[in-house]
């Protein structure tokens, strides 16, 4: 198998086990997810059980990225490992952390649970993710010319 | 408790993470949701391929549960459709300018203690609670 065809298996199996993932912990619904960021109502501790045990999983990882980059120079289906996190804190992190979670609070929707839910069909949904889509498209062209700085 | 759901909460947060980490070891790429699926709009990017085969993963698996178990999805929201066009814009201007969202920043970030990825997660959790608590105030 070729090296892109390795990726692509890769990336649809991951895609598949966010999607479940997701569905599973009942992020896919809103108002499951307002119901945790709304502390005023009748409150729901999921989101923090569903955050709490992926940070564990995700704290695991980072083990076994140590682990692997110190016996190989690149991922076995990779260019290169993670670069260090970038250690700028600015308005534009900050800023852009509070419009994102303005957005979130008003629809109970982010990024990923979002995306997936698009198979309902249902009009909030497209609403928001074509919304969504506008604005990262926006960004891009008002920033043309940028790369994106490493995430994390 | 309203609605508290930890057990499925659980393996789905697991499986999230799996995913995440499937693609860090195996990859090396951090595949925080927005900056994946945001790296798919722009036309001229080269990686756009193992973008979309994640997404489509992500879809498939989705429709499976829409087929199966369609109280997966909620049909409504609790806001006008105005203010979710208005959510959306911001939940996408919002995660481009700081590169993250709840996988990215959330969960990769801050499982690697990146100072950058805990104030983006705190500070999109506080607008958050902020925002989602007083609209319900208003509702």
């Amino acid at each position: 198998m070729s090296a892109a065809a390795k990726r692509a298996v890769i990336a649809v199996a991951c895609g598949g086990l966010f999607g479940a993932g997701v569905c599973i912990s009942g992020m896919t619904r809103p108002s499951k997810v307002l119901g945790f960021l709304d502390v005023g109502g009748a409150w729901d501790a999921t989101l923090a059980v569903v955050m709490a045990v992926a940070l564990a999983v995700s704290i695991a990882t980072w083990r076994v990225v140590a682990a692997m980059r110190a016996k190989h120079a690149t991922p076995a289906c990779g260019d290169a490992w993670p670069e260090p996190p970038s250690r700028v804190i600015d308005a534009r992190l900050i800023g852009g952390a509070a419009l994102f979670g303005v957005g979130w609070g008003l629809a109970g929707f982010c990024p990923g649970p979002a995306i997936v839910s698009v198979v309902s069909g249902a009009t909030a949904t497209l609403v928001f993710v074509g919304a969504m889509a506008a604005a990262m498209v926006a960004i891009h062209v008002v920033e043309r010319g940028s790369e994106d700085e490493p995430l994390g | 408790m309203h609605d508290f759901t930890p057990a499925s909460a659980a393996v789905g947060g697991a499986l999230i993470a799996l995913s995440l980490g499937v693609m860090l070891v195996t990859t090396g790429r951090i595949a925080g949701l927005s900056g994946v699926f945001a790296g798919l709009l722009r036309v001229r990017r080269a990686d756009r391929a193992w973008r979309a085969w994640f997404v489509g993963g992500m879809l498939a698996v989705g429709a499976l549960f829409e087929a199966v178990r369609p109280e997966t999805y909620d049909s409504g929201a609790r806001v006008p459709l105005a203010v979710v066009a208005l959510a959306g814009a911001l939940v996408g201007a919002g995660t481009r300018l700081s590169n993250g969202c709840t996988s990215g920043h959330g969960l990769c970030g801050m499982s690697r203690a990146s100072k950058r990825s805990i104030v983006a997660t705190l500070t999109f959790f506080a607008a958050g609670v902020a925002t989602a608590t007083i609209v319900g105030r208003l509702l």
